[in-house]
């Protein structure tokens, strides 16, 4: 066990993987002999070889296809989108292909594909390096999306992600690289996918967040717990598709007031949906209103950072929030 | 501005009244105190004199709806407000500001600095500035959120009752509970309402019906029909009933009823029946055996001090028991009219809550309608019940004769957590012997 930041735990995971199954391999831009933008497949092109470590051309479509095609013939392949921001041209590849392989085969192919993609705001990102894209494909059944936050539960469901008969999609917050280490189990431990986490538990409010704003509610709870004594019960989903209804569901009943928190575009995003799930079916525990914090609705995170920091639920906007509902 | 008029309490351990008539139509005027509606409860029929002068509004419960105490069952406009008649019967309806709607062409979604909270706007974009529509600072006060409303519903408490710390006041979950629980342990000190309040709870919702046959005539339980049921069930269930008889030889007062009877309804305006001398040997036997008169409460034995009997008269759909308070201090001839005058007024349906409460014994009579022997269910939560049964003429061996006496059989069932047989027949023969004592030459007294 060794403390470790997200990135040096995907690619721990990934490289575990490697290691133990021959038809696990890498493909995307820069992630050979560069070792990634981020570094996280460092070191893979030098132990496993430019066969299973493949750069690829700047072609998104290219890469989820070639994925495609080589996990039907045996391969279990993990495409890297440098940045979530340019997943658009793989669209169709992973909307109608990936994602319908094995429904339209009728159970006889499945689609062994993981897609990584780095996504969320980082400073001076702005238009092609900031997106939240998840809600893009959160209602695309034959996918699953997941977006885990810290190191650990990150190394364990790369690996479950790999593992899945059909494609993944793995996002990784950007701006969570490097803020968040943990100590990581080596070798397996398990996370499957679909399971919320329940990171801090709390009576009074329940936040439902993930990715930076995560950990921003993890602080401003723990600020809220000294100052106000009033005790948040924080959720992660970990997997934003499908969710895990019952854990967040058995929250806002236990505290009837949820918020519900991402740095996506507000209008149809996740939080939408889980808004809905909880005001459906937790409706007679409900105390206070269903609320959302999310970026609002304007095309990008700008590259000003007075403008960058507007667009963000703030630490600030977050507790004000979160007061609001408990006080309600 | 219309005031709301409620279901008043008729009565200390009564939780529901229904409507059986309204007097008055909507529309109409009323004076205080004028009879507005009959209502008809557990223990009572009685009209509802209106608490307020005006015209009646509305009429917000039917005739025949059963409805809790402290429910507004209509809307009287007071006198002099004529302008109330059409306006609803609303205080505070804020007047939203109609350049306060969230424009829809904004997609600012999210709060910024400076900015007044969702909550608040909401709260003004709900009314509409016509009034019809309630805003959502009076929702939230009167139905605060759905888990406020569920635990109020459940546990039957208003939620305006409850003091609120939320936003503008309202009622939050923890407020609500925190107030559930501090009346559940007010209760639990009072351990003889929730009593009385079981026994009058409604019955269990889960009915197991039984078939019903062509020509077969349904008809819904009246309140006193449902409360005797409920009683009686409440009564069989919680105590212990055991049962006693003995023979009463009553040929000497028989005939000294028949030597005094005529000349007694000529002098008191009342007839002389056989039930005040038993009620008055009753009375002076609850006396000497104390524990005849009393009450189980719970852990304890409680003996009451006040001798109330309370006499069960027959009203041929239901039965009812008026209480004769203190019957200790009356005679034979106080106790005819007495029972005279409860009898009339039962039959008359015209008990007041006073003549139906406080009875701390119970005399039941069929002998009046031909009854040898009964077992009588103890008038719960007191702790014995006596029946007289009709006098008849039977043979019977006296001193190795066979004499022809007027007998009658005297019962007690009793509740045999407070006391046991021996107590019981120890009372029984005192009553027995005072009403063997009396003879042709007693006077009445």
């Amino acid at each position: 066990m060794a403390t470790k930041n997200l990135l040096q735990a995907i690619h721990e995971g990934l490289a575990e993987e490697m290691r133990s199954d021959e038809s696990v391999m890498v493909l995307g831009e820069d992630v050979g002999r560069a070792g990634g933008v981020f570094r996280v497949t460092q070191g893979l092109q030098e132990e496993f070889g430019a066969a299973r470590v493949m750069d690829t051309p700047l072609a998104e479509s290219l890469i989820v296809g070639s994925a495609i095609g080589l996990s039907v013939n045996g391969m279990r392949p993990v495409a890297e989108i440098q940045f979530a921001d340019f997943i658009p041209p793989a669209f169709d590849q992973i909307v109608n292909e990936a994602a319908k392989f094995h429904y339209r085969s009728n159970g006889d192919w499945n689609c062994p594909i993981t897609i990584r993609a780095p996504y969320g705001v980082v400073p001076g990102g702005a238009l092609y390096h900031s997106q939240s894209v998840e809600a893009w494909f959160c209602n695309t059944p034959g996918l699953k999306v997941v977006a885990p936050t810290f190191p650990g539960d990150a190394k364990a469901m790369i690996k479950s992600s790999i593992r899945d008969p059909n494609p993944v999609l793995f996002l990784e917050h950007k701006r969570t690289y490097r803020l968040i280490k943990e100590e990581v189990p080596d070798g397996d431990h398990e996370v499957p996918l679909g399971e919320a986490r329940v990171h801090r538990e709390g009576a009074d409010i329940t936040v439902v967040a993930y990715g930076l704003m995560l950990y921003m509610a993890l602080e401003v709870a723990e600020k809220l717990s000294e100052e106000h004594g009033i005790e948040t019960e924080v959720v992660e989903p970990r997997t934003l598709y499908p969710l895990n209804k019952e854990k967040i569901l058995a929250s806002a009943k236990k505290t009837g007031k949820v918020v519900v928190i991402s740095e996506a575009n507000l209008t149809g995003s996740v939080s939408g949906e889980i808004a809905a799930i909880v005001a459906r079916e937790a409706f007679e525990w409900l105390d206070g209103p269903v609320m959302r914090l999310g970026a609002p609705d304007v095309p990008a995170a700008a590259f000003a950072k007075p403008m960058m920091e507007h667009f963000l639920p703030s630490a600030e906007k977050i507790e004000e929030a979160m007061l609001e509902l408990a006080r309600y | 501005m219309a005031k709301p008029v409620t279901m008043p309490q008729l009565g200390e351990s009564v939780t529901e009244g229904t409507i059986t008539r309204w007097l008055k139509a909507e529309g109409d005027e009323v004076e205080i105190d004028e009879p507005l509606a009959e209502v008809d409860t557990d223990k009572v029929n009685a009209e509802l004199p209106s608490p307020v002068a005006g015209k009646i509004e509305k009429f917000l419960v039917s005739e025949g709806s059963t409805v809790d105490v402290g429910t507004e069952i209509a809307l009287v406009a007071a006198e002099g407000d004529s302008a109330a008649v059409d306006a609803p019967p609303r205080e505070n309806v804020a007047d939203p500001a109609p350049t306060e709607e969230f424009p829809a062409s904004d997609t600012e979604a999210q709060p910024v600095a400076g900015e007044e909270s969702p909550a608040a706007r909401t709260s003004r974009s709900d009314g509409n500035g016509r009034g019809d529509v309630e805003d959502a600072e009076t929702l939230r006060l009167t139905r605060s959120s759905p888990v406020v409303r569920r635990l109020a519903e459940e546990h039957g408490v208003e939620i305006a009752e409850i003091p609120g710390t939320g936003t503008g006041g309202r009622v939050t979950r923890k407020d609500i509970e925190g107030y559930i629980e501090e009346l559940e342990e007010r209760e639990e000190y009072a351990p003889g309402l929730q009593e009385e309040r079981e026994a009058f709870a409604e019955p269990e919702p889960e009915i197991e019906r039984v078939p019903v046959y062509e020509g077969d005539r349904v008809e819904d339980l009246t309140g006193i029909r449902r409360a005797i049921a409920n009683r009686m069930s409440a009564s069989k269930r919680e105590a212990p009933h055991a049962w006693t008889m003995v023979e009463v030889d009553v040929s000497g007062l028989v005939a000294l009823r028949e030597r005094e009877k005529t000349a007694f309804v000529e002098r008191e305006g009342v007839k002389l029946t056989y039930l005040p001398f038993i009620v008055k040997a009753v009375v002076e036997s609850l006396k000497e055996n104390p524990v005849l008169n009393s009450v189980w409460d719970g852990d304890r034995i409680i003996l009451r001090k006040r001798i109330n009997v309370g006499v069960a008269v027959d009203l041929e759909d239901a039965l009812i028991v008026p209480v004769i308070t203190d019957a200790d201090e009356l005679n034979v001839l106080g106790l005819a009219r007495k029972i005279e005058d409860l009898v009339r007024r039962a039959r008359a349906r015209n008990l007041g809550t006073e003549d139906v409460s406080g009875g701390t014994f119970t005399v039941n009579n069929p002998g009046s309608l031909g009854s040898v022997v009964s077992t009588p269910i103890i008038n719960h939560p007191q702790a014995a019940i006596l029946s007289a049964e009709a006098i008849v003429k039977r043979p019977v061996v006296i001193e190795d004769a066979i004499a022809v006496r007027s007998m009658m059989n005297l019962e007690v069932s009793f509740d045999h957590r407070v006391l046991d047989g021996g107590a019981a027949l120890k009372f029984l023969n005192a009553v027995k012997s005072r009403l063997e004592a009396c003879g042709p030459e007693s006077s009445i007294g």
